[in-house]
């Protein structure tokens, strides 16, 4: 839309930004049904693929569109399918097979409120679904949950290079407020980094051997051997695919731990308490799996306390509980779907608890 | 850049990091979510910090809208607050369910063509324009969106006039030129129509 003003702000819906960095990352290939709060995308996605010579897909379910996903990735192409939460259950099949069968996508769930269909504002109750499985087997998805539109906009493209690198499904987890909101943010432009060639891509097999992929594995020893070569990419993430990031933790004696939109809440509540001279601070992971463990145990000293705060139920909690590993004191605190936090509520929440 | 803070006493604190939350709500068609995208254009333009975030869903013409708009000199955190320090209202429905969430202090706009019930507060100020009976003179009810803004410009000072003739400009899509006039003209009348 706003080619030219590459560097120069522009105003435009969270929706909206994932779809163009999607689009100038090199995707090709969309495919989704739609549902509030993130029709934004397929709209975009409607106008924009036919000018960049893509495929857009209006399927007719969500199981349609992730098993095309499946098909487009399996050439080769760059492929994204986009739902929120309830479509985002339909979709898991498909996910895991497409983990089983180690094709690269990028999904992106703007979360609503659940459980069913429950409501169309914003939550973030998708987090173990999104990052202990969803779908069945022993699989991981590379998850990131930005918490602003600039963020969204660097890490949609990050997603679609590692998701060619690690030849796994990337989600991007956001939530119905980042999905509808406007903010400037600067289309920065996108640079390939250098990726293996999709030497596995079902092409056209003449003049060599046909390529297979498949994720059922029934030969003796094929299925736990093809699961040893999937944790070893798992584990490989963990060591070099964290991120996170933190806002006045060094001599905090509380710590804020959120992720996406809580965060985003929680950093206004943050800074109010640190202008009033109260020692907290705020740690915020931003890929959910891999989990930043290592960071926040080694954060974890003193008579340092925790709290977590997220827009569900407590879910997150339980992997800051695991990297403190009972070393300090991890409260909790959370909205379900169907509430949405003010950043004034969060301040005398916080305050509670120092 | 002009006096970009606001005039009340009881925005000093505000004032000081230039940071205010307002909600713009009204009926669907009133052109609620415009009025938002267009000072948040705006505030863009003149280098500040912004969000902007509308009800969605079930959204239709006659039915209920509103936007939040934040302007901030520093990083905004929550795109979302319980009590704003400005409230645009255009509606009798809309000043029913957002009146008593004005911050104490707060300031509140209304649309006395449409809003005969006054509230009773006493700790907040009160601006009554008929913006749709101006808006008629300028052309047609559904600009009365832009007469509210200029009166809330004309009060407040949050943003430059001219930026928001230079992000009128930038944000009605090229298909639609010609009713950038008849929009700036009635915005002019609502800066007009407040005598400050």
């Amino acid at each position: 839309m706003e080619k030219k003003l590459i560097n120069k702000k522009v105003l435009m819906k969270g929706n909206e930004a994932l779809a163009e960095a999607a689009i100038q990352a090199g995707c090709r290939f969309y495919a989704g049904y739609p549902i509030t709060p993130q029709n934004e995308v397929p709209e975009y996605m409607s106008q924009r693929m036919p000018e960049v010579k893509g495929i857009f897909i209006q399927a007719e379910s969500e199981l349609a569109a992730i098993n095309m996903i499946f098909g487009a990735s399996a050439t080769g192409a760059r492929a994204m399918t986009s739902s929120s939460s309830p479509g985002i259950s339909l979709k898991q099949e498909g996910i895991s097979y497409l983990a089983g069968a180690e094709l690269p996508a990028v999904i992106v769930n703007v979360q609503r409120g659940g459980p069913g269909l429950g409501n169309i504002s914003g939550s973030q109750a998708d987090y173990f679904q999104a990052v202990k499985g969803g779908g069945h087997g022993d699989y991981k998805l590379l998850v990131y949950a930005p918490w602003n539109l600039q963020e969204l906009w660097d890490l949609t493209m990050k997603a679609f290079d590692k998701a060619d690198e690690y030849r796994i499904p990337v989600m991007i987890l956001i939530d119905g407020i980042l999905g509808q909101m406007m903010e400037p943010l600067v289309q920065t432009s996108y640079k390939q980094p250098k990726l293996p060639k999709k030497e596995w891509a079902l092409t056209g097999c003449a003049g060599r051997e046909p390529n297979v992929i498949k994720s059922l594995y029934m030969g003796e020893g094929e299925l736990e051997k093809r699961n040893y070569k999937l944790k070893e990419k798992y584990d490989r993430m963990k060591d070099t695919e964290v991120m996170y990031d933190s806002l006045y933790i060094d001599d905090s004696e509380l710590i804020v731990t959120a992720f996406g939109i809580a965060a985003r809440i929680a950093s206004s509540a943050v800074k109010k308490l640190r202008k009033e001279g109260r020692k907290v601070g705020l740690f915020r992971p931003i890929t959910l799996f891999p989990f930043p463990e290592k960071e926040i145990e080694h954060i974890c000293k003193g008579n340092r306390r925790f709290l977590t705060i997220e827009m569900n139920m407590g879910q997150m909690v339980e992997d800051v509980r695991l990297s403190v590993n009972g070393k300090a004191e991890v409260d909790f605190y959370g909205r379900p779907g169907g509430g949405t936090m003010t950043p004034e509520e969060l301040y005398d929440v916080i305050k509670k608890y120092m | 850049m002009g006096n970009k803070k606001l005039r009340l006493e009881s925005k000093k604190q505000e004032m000081e990091n230039s940071y205010f939350s307002l909600l713009i709500a009204g009926f669907g068609g009133q052109g609620i979510l415009f009025a938002g995208k267009l000072l948040a254009q705006s505030a863009m333009l003149e280098g500040r910090h912004v969000t902007w975030f509308p009800s969605y869903g079930a959204e239709i013409r006659g039915g209920t809208a509103n936007c939040t708009v934040i302007i901030s000199d520093d990083m905004i955190g929550s795109p979302v607050v319980r009590q704003p320090d400005l409230l645009l209202i255009m509606n009798e429905a809309s000043m029913k369910k957002f009146e008593p969430l004005l911050k104490p202090q707060g300031l509140l706009i209304i649309n006395t063509s449409l809003i005969k019930n006054l509230p009773n507060r006493s700790d907040i100020e009160i601006i009554k324009i008929k913006a749709t009976d101006i808006a008629e003179e300028f052309g047609g009810s559904q600009i009365a969106n832009m007469v509210m803004l200029g009166a809330l410009i004309a009060k407040t000072r949050i943003l430059n006039p001219g930026t928001i003739s230079t992000a009128l400009k930038e944000i009605i899509p090229e298909h639609r030129k010609n009713v950038i006039q008849i929009n700036e003209r009635a915005f002019k009348g609502g800066l007009k129509g407040i005598a400050y």
